[in-house]
């Protein structure tokens, strides 16, 4: 029979299609067990990193999660107050800001065995500065004295090496940098400065694959895009040793599924609470709750390159503007608490010891309609009669709160055309509307800290020409102060010069500052000695598995 | 029969090319991808020459184009932003996919017709109400509704199910957001089959075999069930096509990494190849699927034939 030969062999690719995709499924490699012991592995959720795992390459919180734990530099940031404090640095001495003579410690290793030099961190950061190389933190090196030669504007590299390191002996190298700068052995704590095995230049594929660190963490296995195992190095030199048996770090398409992983105990740790779970997250976890600030401030940015809003008297317009947004009853009611409102251009975190002045910007950042409107139209009015505030769309459910603060100016300044918001579909696509100058408003500005230092909040983002000032804004009496600071060889002295250079932010209201944000995550009962660190990132080292 | 398939085959370039140019164009039109890679941050103008010179996106679009499509046919379809090759991408989404996507047919094919069939041979009766309420019901609440109520209840509160699927997304757990991908379908499936059997119910030839006095059970699966089912498997067939492209939301919700999880990463990050080359093997799968259904006509009724 005819139909019948066809059903079978319907059937049978049915039956072959099932069997090829049936294979694959194998076993679920649940974390848990150990106990108190400290054998016990962390299961914490994760993101897929944009970038290669590469120490210079690395520019977000996701693969920088991986770096920390994997990756001890010459400083390493204290999770508690954000110091710099001596790693792998024996010291570093300077008699001029300028020229730095570096001593590694004696006996640290990567984990495959080989000896961490001098010569590691120079060939690393050769790496790292080498334009060829493609890494999207080359200007960490930009200070470094022949940068200009391995990675120039435009056109091709004249120079492999920077000029500006020397290896001196097995455990010291010098450094010479292009101009004073005091403060600078502060930053390396940060990944891209980290050290690299001779792995990695060797099989630059296969260690990608399965990265190769000398930190407290040794990579076990790693899943693109799914799941990174990291287990705890016995060998491990370094006074932070893990406290677990490892960390499973797992890929949630969602932090949504994340969190509800977390209450269902399938996962121990969740660094990244989504807002809609905010209202339920003292009920669900109660004080496994964290909310601690992090060096993260969220600002409105000027496109300054718009002649409509760099006039004369357009910092009245700007300064009216910040006194016009209501930042309490935002981040109360929009952000439940997890933002702080600012009162100053950078964080919390930095101690007033770092540089943080709460209340720096006076009276501006009050919410006062009266003196609002009056400082609007003393400055000429807004620039075409409306505000059009910047925002992408994708991330970050940005546009509940840009709706907030153009409501809050809409009412301040009694003209419910006053603002609006105005969304970009993609974050790259914003990106890219911000570089080619395209911005005709103001626009959202998040600044996540690279190392716990005033500087990082004034330099890259406001100096004429910085990497960051996206509104290019420029003023030479900052530029000045800056300049000034840097070359300070007092520490007390230099941040006292930059908050100088913030009140020139302040005076022409550069930008608006708007909140501090926190980080905020959740923990299940087998772990505990949870923290997050400045940088909003879990000390996964410290954590104990119950 | 030959003919047809190779006539059909050689249609499918057109449909192949147009589909994957209007991808293309529409990827690129968002804007520049390199702009985002840097973060909070300008990319420094010499990195992102560098970039786009490696990814090839210095040329002019059309040309980008053709060299990918060159690409293509030598079976490499470029490299993802995080320097993982897009075939290795896929080699780890699609089998997840098609797995999630059989247990949805499945579900469609056991489930939906089962009670097609028993509805249409009890028209009017409570059953037939009962399920056609309740088909309505699944129909009118969105995939997302369906998939956070049973992930809550089935996973959270009775801790039947894992709320999360694991990275080897074996078929056990993949049933619930099977069911949830396969929800709406199914109730269609269910919804066509019972009017075409209701239909057919009348017709002469189901009247002769009663009639020749053949067997109640005979008489349904082999006449009336046989005929009642082309328009369900036209339905099955297209739907194979748009649950594998429409897995995101259920994909999302139950943390798979398959087809819809990569398409989605490549667009929010702009990533031309991934998007593309994901959207190349979608269109095929589709138009392959929509031939293999064209064929099963002839199985399921010799009067269909094929010059």
């Amino acid at each position: 029979m005819r139909g019948a030969t066809h059903a079978k062999w319907a059937a049978g690719a049915v039956a072959v299609a099932l069997a090829a995709t049936a294979c694959g499924g194998g076993s679920d490699s649940g974390g848990g067990g150990g106990g108190g012991d400290g054998s016990g592995v962390v299961r914490s959720s994760w993101g897929d990193p944009q970038n290669p795992l590469e120490p210079a390459n690395t520019n977000e919180v996701q693969g920088g999660k991986v770096l920390d734990m994997i990756f001890r530099g010459l400083k390493r940031y204290d999770p508690k107050t954000g110091e710099a404090k001596d790693m792998l640095a024996e010291k570093i001495d300077t008699s001029d800001s300028q020229n730095f003579t570096i001593t590694v410690k004696d006996g640290w290793t990567f984990s495959n065995g080989e000896k961490v030099t001098a010569k590691s961190f120079v060939d690393a950061w050769n790496y790292g500065a080498s334009l060829k190389n493609n890494q999207k933190n080359a200007y960490f090196f930009g200070q470094i004295d022949g940068y200009d030669k391995v990675h120039p504007d435009s056109g091709s590299q004249s120079a492999q090496t920077l000029s500006g390191l020397k290896v001196t002996g097995e455990r010291t190298f010098t450094v010479k940098l292009n101009q004073k700068f005091s403060l600078w052995p502060d930053t390396l704590g940060y990944a891209a400065f980290a050290p690299l095995p001779k792995a990695f230049f060797d099989d630059h594929d296969a260690w990608v694959k399965k990265p190769v660190g000398n930190g407290p963490y040794t990579v076990q296995s790693y899943q693109k895009g799914s799941q990174m195992s990291l287990r705890k190095w016995d060998k491990y030199p370094g006074d932070d040793k893990a406290q677990n048996g490892g960390v499973d770090l797992k890929v949630y398409t969602d932090n949504n599924t994340a969190y509800t992983d977390l209450t269902a105990g399938n996962l121990d740790l969740v660094d990244d609470v989504p807002a809609s779970q905010l209202k339920n997250v003292k009920a669900d976890l109660g004080d496994r709750y964290i909310n601690t600030p992090a060096g993260i401030l969220q600002t409105l940015a000027f496109p300054f390159y718009d002649p409509a809003w760099n006039k004369a008297d357009s910092d009245k317009v700007r300064k009216g503007l910040s006194m016009a947004i209501n930042r309490k009853q935002i981040t109360e009611t929009i952000f439940q608490n997890t933002r702080t409102p600012a009162t100053d251009w950078t964080s919390p975190v930095l101690g007033e010891k770092g540089g943080y002045k709460p209340g720096l910007c006076g009276k501006y950042c009050d919410y006062n309609p009266t003196e609002a409107k009056k400082l609007v139209k003393e400055g000429g009015g807004i620039p075409g009669g409306q505000v059009q505030l910047g925002y992408n769309a994708d991330t970050g459910s940005h546009k509940e709160w840009v709706d907030a603060v153009c409501n809050s100016i809409n009412n301040a300044l009694d003209n419910d055309k006053a603002c609006v918001g105005s969304p970009t579909g993609t974050f790259a696509d914003f990106r890219n509307k911000i570089t080619q100058k395209k911005m005709k408003g103001p626009f959202r500005a998040g600044w996540q800290m690279d190392y716990p230092l005033i500087q990082n909040f004034l330099q890259p983002l406001y100096y004429t020409n910085a990497s960051s000032n996206d509104g290019h804004w420029s003023n030479k009496q900052f530029d000045k102060l800056i300049d000034e600071a840097n070359a300070e060889s007092d520490t007390t002295a230099a941040i006292k010069k930059f908050q100088e250079a913030e009140g020139v932010v302040r005076d022409n209201m550069a930008a608006i500052t708007l909140w501090y944000q926190n980080g905020s995550a959740g923990y299940s009962d087998k772990v505990s000695n949870v923290a997050l660190n400045p940088f909003s990132v879990p000390v996964y080292n410290e954590i104990k598995v119950n | 029969m030959g003919r047809y398939v190779i006539r059909r085959l050689l249609q499918m370039i057109p449909v192949f090319i147009g589909a994957t140019l209007l991808i293309f164009l529409m990827v690129n039109v968002m804007g520049d991808p390199i702009a985002g890679l840097c973060g909070d941050r300008a990319c420094d103008p010499a990195t992102k020459a560098q970039l786009e010179k490696e990814f090839g996106l210095d040329k002019p679009v059309l040309q980008q184009y053709l060299t990918y499509m060159g690409n293509v046919f030598t079976g490499d379809f470029g490299t993802a932003f995080n320097g993982q090759k897009v075939t290795e991408l896929m080699a780890s989404a699609f089998p997840v996919t098609i797995r999630l996507t059989i247990v949805a047919i499945l579900f469609e094919i056991i489930v939906g017709i089962t009670l097609g069939v028993i509805t249409g041979l009890r028209r009017g009766r409570p059953i037939d109400t009962t399920v056609l309420l309740l088909t309505l019901v699944v129909i009118s609440i969105p995939t997302f509704v369906t998939g956070l109520l049973l992930q809550l209840l089935l996973g959270v509160e009775w801790g039947w199910i894992s709320p999360a699927v694991s990275t080897e997304a074996p078929f056990s757990e993949l049933i619930v957001p099977g069911l949830v991908l396969a929800s709406v379908s199914l109730a269609y499936v269910t919804r066509l089959t019972r009017t075409s059997i209701a239909e057919n119910r009348r017709a002469d030839y189901v009247r002769t075999a009663i009639a020749k006095g053949l067997p109640r059970r005979r008489v349904i699966t082999r006449h009336l069930l046989r005929n009642s089912l082309i328009p369900v498997v036209t339905f099955i067939g297209a739907d194979i096509g748009s649950l594998m492209g429409g897995a995101i939301v259920t994909e999302r919700i139950f943390n798979i990494h398959g087809v819809g999880f990569q398409i989605y990463q490549g667009i929010v990050r702009q990533n031309t190849q991934t998007v593309v080359g994901f959207v190349t093997i979608l269109v095929l799968v589709f138009l392959l699927v929509n031939l293999i259904v064209d064929l099963l006509y002839a199985v399921l009724d010799p009067r269909i034939r094929y010059a």
